[in-house]
């Protein structure tokens, strides 16, 4: 009766052929109320080479915790420039970069809330299926308290926060294999 | 609510050594199971105006017609409880007739075709239908292994209804004699789910004197039938 989800397959090298023409790096023009942010970081591998062939995509509620999605029901407002989707390319170093703003608290399981965070998901050659990992904001004192984070063990949760650098940006790197791996989830 | 996860053996582990590249790129530690939340219930709309009408035409991008053989490539999307699934974009990218991608990367010592640039991309309608024009792609060497070749292949990538849903898949064709050498196409242990990765010729689609229609239809994942939560 219930069908099943077609097999992933995995993006491959060529990916800009068909991704390219999407980038969006810079999610939140003038006048979008909220806190500026640049996110940047370097995906390496398992010897710590950079990954120059990546897909990283991110997904983000608007600074009023409102996510730009039929399938939010909440009554706080939209921002009608403001889609909350960005996609960057991984370049030769291994590097992608977001411009946006920091989004506000969503619900989270159990009349939770949860910390503001980005959902991120990355595909490359070599993943037959998609990583899906968070970035969150380093001292934002609701990261004590918020239910994903808590599901992580203590040592591995600083892999999932973004650190402030002296130039302003906040820096977020991953690590696909070893040593300080980026916490990835089962989703 | 929260999405079913997959059935047993119908998708890929990250690990899977034939495909060398996953060795030193699949996390070694364990995952961390994400609860379904508002953040992995939601994902990003798109619709006709993010894309020009006739993306879907790969044939027509160019001053000339690409070389190789028309085909129609169209199916349905539907999600795991059958449901079409309307407005969904769809992008698809492949190599030209020779097996040869237009980019930077492939050194195959096949020719580059000045009227293939092989990006598509369509918006899925009421009934969860899309429709493309391309050419067949050539098959293509790689260096996984001795003498590796992948079969004949399209890229397809979709955004559904969640974040959860987002799928980037490969559609085969039908017979192709070195799907069984591949180890993307055997990456997962279920031969159902892996036949469902290879297209259907399909003659309702096919145009008389102009192209073979070959049919691809796409599941994406299906929210529980029961909810898995605790009440709020
Ligand atoms: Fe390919």
């Amino acid at each position: 009766m219930s069908l099943r989800a077609t097999t992933s397959q995995t993006i491959g090298p060529y990916l800009r052929i068909g991704l390219e023409w999407m980038v969006i790096e810079d999610l939140a023009p003038q006048g979008v109320p909220g806190e500026r942010v640049r996110i940047e970081g370097r995906i390496v591998d398992a010897d710590g080479k950079p990954v120059n062939d990546a897909a990283v995509e991110i997904w983000q509620a608007n600074s009023h915790g409102k996510y730009a999605s039929a399938e939010d029901a909440q009554s706080n407002p939209l921002d009608s420039v403001f889609r909350g989707y960005g996609r960057s390319l991984t370049d030769d170093a291994g590097n992608f970069r977001f411009r946006t703003i920091k989004p506000g608290r969503v619900p989270g399981p159990e009349g939770s809330t949860q910390a503001p965070h980005v959902t991120v998901t990355i595909f490359m050659r070599g993943l037959l299926k998609q990583l899906q990992t968070r970035i969150y904001f380093a001292d934002d004192p609701a990261n004590a308290e918020d239910p994903v984070l808590a599901l992580v063990p203590v040592e591995r949760r600083p892999t999932l926060i973004a650190k402030k650098r002296a130039d302003g940006a906040l820096e977020w790197n991953v690590v696909l294999q070893g040593r300080n791996e980026t916490v990835f989830f089962d989703f | 609510m929260s999405y079913r996860r997959p059935y047993r053996g119908t998708q890929p582990d990250y690990l899977f050594p034939p495909y060398a590249s996953t060795v030193k790129r699949a996390p070694s530690q364990p995952l961390v199971v994400l609860p379904h939340t508002l953040s992995e219930l939601t994902a990003p709309v798109f619709g006709y105006s993010d894309i020009n009408p006739d993306d879907n035409d790969l044939t027509r991008q160019h001053k000339g017609e690409p070389l190789g053989e028309r085909i129609v490539v169209s199916g349905r999307v539907l999600d795991e409880n059958s449901r079409p699934l309307e407005g969904l974009l769809i992008e698809i990218w492949q190599a030209n007739a020779a097996g040869r991608y237009n980019h930077r990367v492939d050194q195959h010592d096949a020719p580059l075709d000045p009227n293939f640039t092989g990006a598509g991309r369509a918006i899925t309608n009421s009934e969860g239908r899309y429709r493309f024009v391309t050419i067949r792609p050539g098959e293509y060497p790689w260096r996984n292994h001795y003498n590796a070749w992948r079969p004949a292949h399209i890229h397809f990538s979709l955004f559904g209804p969640a974040i959860v849903t987002r799928l980037i898949t490969q559609m085969y064709f039908p017979g192709d004699p070195l799907l069984e050498y591949d180890p993307m196409f055997t990456c997962v242990p279920d031969e159902k789910a892996r036949n469902r990765l290879i297209s259907l010729f399909d003659w309702e689609t096919t145009i008389p004197e102009h192209a073979l229609g070959y049919r691809f239809d796409i599941v994406l994942r299906g929210r529980e039938a029961t909810p898995m939560e605790t009440p709020r």
